[in-house]
C-alpha cells in the first residue's frame, strides 16, 4: 500500500493533522513491537495525542510476548493508527505453525512457542483477519522526502537490522534499492538511528511492548519530524509495568517474561542479539 | 538426467576471508576443506589482499565478514586486518580458540569496544568434556580452546560456541544441556551456542557412510524455496588462490569464480551434495542460522 503525507495529503491518524511544529514541518509518531502491552500502548497514544502530530504509524507485531491479546487492537483503531503487518501478524493471519523469528536455540525456541501459542489461542479470528488485511509497507513522501516504513527490513520482514550490524554501505544499498530517503523499521526491540550523512536517513523506533535490555521497565517509540531537516526523537513512556506483571502472571505467562517486564532485561530470545547488543545486558 | 538449478548474488551481504588457507594448528575429523599442520592447498593471504577484498566489499554494501581458515590465528596480522574489517562491517572470527593468549583476548576485547559494529568470535567445540572432545579434535584441544573462550567471556566479549552436530538429533537436549553446564562451569557465565550440521565434505566424507553421490539441487527443489537461504546468493569466499562461491565449495574447482571480487555475481550451478546440505538446512555458516527466512516484501518504489 502507498500513502502520501506532508502538505494537503495528510494520512490522518492518531494527532490531529496540520499541527505539527513550525510551519513547513510534518510530524510522523513511529510505534512498533506493542507485543500485547496494551498499558504500554494506552500512555503512548496518550503522549502522542498531546504532541500534535500528523499521523501516527504502526510497524507491526501487535502480539506476542504479553497478555489479553484483542485488548491492542481497538486502541489502535479508536486512535487511528495507521498499521503494518509485522511478522508475529503475518503468522497470526496465515495461521502459521510459528512466529517466524527464525529461533534455533531450544530455550529460546520453548519460549516462542509459549508466547505464540497463547497468543494464537487468545487474538479473536476477527482480529487475526485484519491483520491479514494489513499492508507489510507503507510509502510516504513528505515534500520531496521518500519515506519508506516496514517492520524488519525494506527487503524482509523478519530481517532484524540491529544497530551493531547494520553498516552504513548496507544501509545505503537497502535505501538504493527500495528508492527511499528515510528507512523505518522495528522488529528487533531495540531503539536506533542511522543519519547517513547524505541526506539519508534510518530509523529503527524500538518497542512498546518490551523494555530494550537496559535494566529499566521504560519503553520507547520514535518521533520523526520532516521539514528542512530530518530529526528523531525517541520517546521514553514510563507505564504501570507492575500492572501489566500482574496481568501476565494472572494469565499464566512464564515467569522469565515476566521479569523481563519488571527488571527490564531480556532474559529470553537472546540468540538472535549480536555482540554489543547481547553484552550490554545481563543474560 | 537431473539438471542442476542456477543461482546467481543477489547481493554480496557476506564476505568470506580464508585468512589462513588451509593451514591449521589441528586435524579435526570432520574438517570440512581438510585443513591441517602441513596442508598447503591454499596459502596465507597478504594484508594487502585482504585489504582490498575489504574496500571492494564495503562498495558493494557488504552486509558481514567472515575471517576463517584453517586458522586464522595462525596469521600473524589477523589483528590488524580484523580492525580494518571492523572498520567496514560487523566482523567474525572463526577459531578453534586454542591461540587466545590473554594478550590476544585482550587486543579483541578493546577492538570489540572501540568498533562500532560487533565483533563476533565463534570458537569450536565439538564436546564438552575432554573424552568426547579431544576424540574428534585432537588431544589437548580441548583444555586449550575452553581456556580462549573463557578468556573472551571474562572481557564481556562473549564467543559464539560452534559445534558440529556429532550426535542424533534425539540427543540434542541433553547434548546443549552439558555444553552449556560445561561452559558455566568453566568461566563462560552466558554461553552462546550454534550447532552445525555434519556436512558431506573433506574428512567427514571418509568419517559417514550411506551417502549418495550424485545428488545435486535441481530447479524444482528450488521452486517456493527461499533462495535467500542458500549462501551461493548472498555470499563470496575470497583466497589467496581467487574468489569461490562459498567457504564450503572451496575444494571445487568450477567454484572459483575469478580473481577479484569483479564479475562474481554470475549464475553458479548448485551440483554438489554440500549444495544439497545448505539447501536442507537453509544459512548454515552464518552467525544466525536462520535470520533472513520468511515472507519477502520487496516494495516497489512509488512512480513519480
Amino acid at each position: 500500500m502507498t500513502g502520501r503525507a506532508g502538505g494537503a495529503g495528510r494520512a490522518g491518524g492518531a494527532g490531529r493533522a496540520g499541527g505539527a511544529g513550525s510551519a513547513g514541518q510534518t510530524r510522523f509518531a513511529l510505534i512498533g513491537g506493542i507485543y500485547s502491552n496494551w498499558r504500554a500502548l494506552e500512555d503512548a497514544l496518550s503522549d502522542i495525542a498531546r504532541r500534535q502530530v500528523d499521523a501516527t504509524f504502526c510497524l507491526g507485531d501487535l502480539g506476542a510476548f504479553g497478555p489479553f491479546p484483542d485488548r491492542v487492537f481497538p486502541l489502535l483503531q479508536q486512535a487511528g493508527v495507521l498499521c503494518l503487518q509485522g511478522n508475529y501478524d503475518n503468522s497470526l493471519a496465515g495461521g502459521l505453525a510459528d512466529c517466524q523469528c527464525g529461533y534455533t536455540d531450544p530455550r529460546d525456541n520453548h519460549f516462542a512457542r509459549l508466547s505464540y501459542d497463547y497468543t494464537f489461542r487468545n487474538t479473536s479470528r476477527a482480529h487475526k483477519a485484519w491483520l491479514g488485511t494489513l499492508p507489510m509497507s507503507r510509502r510516504l513522501d513528505v515534500n520531496g522526502t521518500r519515506l519508506l516504513l516496514c517492520h524488519g527490513s525494506s527487503r524482509k520482514i523478519n530481517e532484524f537490522l540491529w544497530e551493531s550490524t547494520s553498516p552504513d554501505g548496507f544501509l545505503t544499498y537497502l535505501l538504493d534499492e527500495a528508492g527511499a530517503d528515510v528507512l523505518c523499521v522495528t522488529h528487533t526491540g531495540i531503539k536506533w538511528r542511522r543519519d547517513l550523512g547524505d541526506g539519508r536517513h534510518v530509523i529503527n523506533v524500538g518497542a512498546l511492548g518490551r523494555p530494550e535490555n537496559d535494566g529499566t521497565p521504560r519503553v520507547w517509540y520514535a518521533l520523526l519530524t520532516i521539514g528542512d531537516s530530518v530529526d528523531v526523537e525517541f520517546i521514553p513512556i514510563q507505564y504501570d509495568h507492575e500492572a501489566l506483571a500482574a496481568d501476565m502472571d494472572a494469565e499464566r505467562l512464564p515467569g522469565e517474561f515476566i521479569e523481563t517486564i519488571l527488571s527490564g532485561w531480556w532474559t529470553t530470545c537472546l540468540e538472535v542479539l549480536p555482540q554489543k547488543e547481547r553484552a550490554r545486558g545481563r543474560f | 538426467m537431473t539438471t542442476a538449478a542456477a543461482v546467481e548474488l543477489r547481493h554480496l551481504d557476506n564476505l568470506w576471508i580464508q585468512v589462513s588457507g588451509t593451514r591449521c594448528n589441528i586435524e579435526c575429523r570432520h574438517c570440512f576443506n581438510n585443513s591441517g599442520l602441513h596442508e598447503t592447498t591454499f596459502g596465507l593471504m597478504t594484508v594487502e589482499a585482504v585489504t582490498r577484498a575489504i574496500a571492494d566489499a564495503a562498495a558493494r554494501g557488504v552486509r558481514e565478514i567472515y575471517f576463517t581458515g584453517g586458522e586464522p590465528f595462525l596469521h600473524a596480522q589477523l589483528l590488524e586486518m580484523v580492525a580494518c574489517a571492523l572498520t567496514v562491517a560487523p566482523t567474525t572470527v572463526l577459531t578453534n580458540g586454542m591461540l587466545i593468549s590473554d594478550r590476544i583476548a585482550e587486543t579483541l576485547a578493546d577492538l570489540a569496544i572501540a568498533a562500532r559494529y560487533s565483533l563476533e568470535v565463534r570458537v569450536s567445540l565439538d564436546g564438552y568434556t575432554e573424552q568426547m572432545n579431544d576424540a574428534i579434535r585432537g588431544r589437548g584441544v580441548f583444555r586449550l580452546a575452553l581456556a580462549g573462550a573463557v578468556r573472551l567471556a571474562r572481557r564481556n566479549l562473549l564467543p559464539i560456541i560452534t559445534i558440529v552436530r556429532t550426535w542424533d538429533e534425539a540427543d540434542e537436549l541433553a547434548m546443549l544441556a552439558g555444553f552449556t553446564r560445561a561452559l558455566r562451569d568453566a568461566g563462560c557465565d552466558r554461553p552462546r551456542i550454534k550447532v552445525l550440521p555434519a556436512l558431506p565434505l573433506g574428512r567427514e566424507l571418509t568419517r559417514i557412510a550411506g551417502l549418495q553421490r550424485d545428488e545435486c539441487v535441481t530447479t524444482a527443489m528450488l521452486d517456493g524455496y527461499d533462495q535467500d537461504l542458500l549462501m551461493c546468493s548472498n555470499s563470496r569466499l575470497v583466497t589467496d588462490r581467487g574468489v569461490w562461491v562459498c567457504p564450503l565449495l572451496v575444494e571445487q574447482p568450477d567454484a572459483r569464480l575469478g580473481t577479484t571480487l569483479d564479475g562474481v555475481e554470475r549464475s553458479y550451478e548448485l551440483r554438489h551434495q554440500t549444495c544439497v546440505a545448505c539447501w536442507r538446512y537453509g544459512t548454515i555458516c552464518g552467525n544466525v542460522s536462520a535470520h533472513i527466512e520468511g515472507p519477502d516484501i520487496t516494495p516497489v518504489p512509488e512512480a513519480r
